[in-house]
């Protein structure tokens, strides 16, 4: 089992969340979280430019089975990528993705754990 | 002379009588200083009536969305404000031209020639054409609830200016300017107190035309779209009875008793309307929401918007029943029908207009109706008056649909209306406005 954490551009957790039902990943945990990242993010603030010293991001954390690891990731980075350039090739500011290790997994309801509680 | 024209005080000719040759009357009038002031509050109370729509709007759309919603009301008393002064005033106020058409008087061009004007119930014509500027306003405010969350920014603002011009002015010199066709229909004109079939029917059915035109939101109805604040929904509602009064009372153009029977059938129809909701909703869906209670608040308000000049409190509280009756089944008609309507501007306030505008009829003061029968020297009944109440209806209605329909084409075949697909999935804040609306929620 494993825990994927993605930290996206919240203008794109509507496609995500899309893509991800499509692909039949529906249990997922979202929050409004901000941070530093490579992005050097300016805004316009009354007129001026200014440098935000924390960036606004979504957050989602999926806990997945291995076999499902590798649709999870892609499907986030396919509909998180930002396409504004020609290539599609992404921008800065697009996000990261990390994967960790998950020990155990328990439903509170049954007291199941393991992988079928997933 | 006030004595006999009583009837059309209450029914906003009064002034309008005089704006024609106000030129000439100009000094003939003193400041009735009471009158004055209440008509300076009830402008001020209107006014405050589009931030609360603002708040009422905003809180029901998606986070994204919220201060691109809220800005379809704020931009709109920039940009008709603008417009009213200009040329707005003078084609709702000024004399026929064009078949009656619209309205035309060079002194009202800039408000340039009424500087000094005091019209003849003692009020300054500066605070009536001001007064009637904020529904000018509110209007096609009102109209955003219908196409919210996916119209670009740019698009509206055209889209508004025009249908200000166009659908706006044009209802607004018929009904209410003294030689307007709908203000002399009949024995005593179509009754119209304070803006039925001006501001809501028009709002309302014009949403509608929009909202088919351009298309559901994206998702919809398949995915949740869950209003992200409704507390602020709560207060812009609040905000809009309180407002209300302006725009009810207010539309005596005195402060008298004619103010006071409409601010009494006001309040009546709102509590009504809103209690109504709260009954009717809790017997179907078993619980009565904050949503229900507001949503039959406005019902109220707006049947009896029309009617206020004319019906008693129990005749009010009445429309405030039937129109949260008539106005909860059509937002359940709408879910079946699946046009997205998405704030509810045609379910409640052009139906809630639909029906006060007709159904006053049954519950007019019978001395209105005395009047009406010594205008035309012998009977004038209530059936009479439903057929003029009727036909104001369906011109309002017809003419609203098709000229917005013309409108909607136009500014989307030009400027384009629609969001983009990827605009939309950024929310409106992102896409048109660059800010969001809760930053304070995250650490910086």
């Amino acid at each position: 089992m494993k825990l994927i954490t993605a930290i996206i551009r919240d203008t794109q957790l509507d496609a995500v969340r899309e893509a991800l039902i499509e692909a039949d990943i529906t249990r997922i945990t979202v929050s409004r979280v901000s941070g530093h990242g490579q992005q050097q993010g300016t805004e316009i603030y009354r007129g001026q430019r200014v440098v935000p010293n924390l960036i606004p991001k979504t957050k989602l954390e999926i806990a997945v089975n291995d076999s499902f690891v590798d649709i999870t990731v892609n499907t986030i980075i396919k509909a998180a990528r930002s396409s504004s350039d020609v290539m599609g090739d992404g921008t800065v500011g697009d996000g990261k993705i990390f994967i960790t290790p998950l020990e155990e997994c328990i439903r509170i309801r049954t007291n199941e754990r393991g992988s079928s509680a997933i | 002379m006030k004595k006999q024209n009583w009837r059309k005080i209450l029914l906003f000719g009064f002034f309008a009588l005089f704006a024609t040759s106000q030129a000439l009357a100009a000094e003939e009038h003193a400041i009735d200083s009471g009158a004055t002031a209440w008509m300076l509050t009830s402008t001020t109370l209107v006014l405050l009536m589009i931030p609360g729509l603002a708040m009422f709007y905003g809180g029901l759309v998606r986070t994204k969305n919220v201060l691109g919603t809220m800005m379809h009301s704020f931009a709109a008393m920039g940009v008709m404000t603008v417009l009213w002064i200009s040329v707005g005033y003078s084609m709702c106020f000024g004399s026929n031209v064009l078949g009656g058409w619209i309205g035309w008087n060079p002194d009202y061009v800039f408000l340039s020639g009424i500087d000094t004007n005091i019209l003849a119930g003692g009020v300054p014509e500066y605070v009536f054409s001001m007064f009637q500027g904020k529904f000018a306003i509110i209007t096609p405010a009102l109209i955003a609830g219908a196409f919210a969350e996916r119209v670009n920014f740019k698009g509206y603002m055209i889209f508004i200016i025009l249908w200000g011009l166009l659908v706006y002015n044009p209802l607004c010199h018929w009904v209410w300017a003294e030689d307007g066709f709908l203000f002399n229909l009949g024995a005593n004109g179509a009754i119209d107190f304070a803006g039925g079939t001006v501001v809501h029917i028009s709002a309302g059915v014009s949403g509608l035309v929009a909202a088919i035109y351009l298309g559901a939101r994206r998702g919809y109805p398949k995915t949740a779209i869950e209003p992200n604040n409704l507390v602020m929904t709560m207060i812009g509602g609040g905000l809009l009875w309180v407002g209300w009064f302006g725009f009810n009372a207010g539309s005596s153009i005195s402060s008298g008793l004619s103010t006071a029977q409409a601010l009494t059938a006001t309040q009546a129809a709102a509590a009504a309307g809103a209690l109504s909701w709260m009954i009717i909703e809790g017997l179907h869906q078993g619980k009565a929401t904050a949503l229900g209670f507001v949503s039959g608040v406005l019902a109220g308000l707006v049947a009896v918007t029309p009617a206020a000049g004319v019906v008693q409190p129990g005749g009010a509280m009445f429309l405030g029943i039937l129109a949260s009756g008539v106005c909860y089944t059509f937002i359940l008609l709408k879910n079946k029908l699946k046009y997205d309507d998405s704030l509810d501007a045609f379910g409640v306030h052009g139906i809630g207009g639909i029906v006060g505008a007709i159904f006053l009829t049954f519950f007019i003061r019978k001395s209105w109706m005395e009047e009406a029968a010594a205008m035309v020297d012998g009977g004038w009944t209530l059936m009479q008056q439903l057929g003029v109440q009727v036909s104001a209806v369906l011109i309002a209605i017809v003419y609203a649909g098709v000229l917005t329909y013309i409108l909607l084409i136009v500014v989307s075949k030009t400027v384009g209306l629609r969001s983009s697909e990827s605009s939309e999935m950024a929310g409106l804040d992102n896409s048109y406005h660059g800010e969001r609306g809760y930053g304070m929620l995250n650490a910086n």
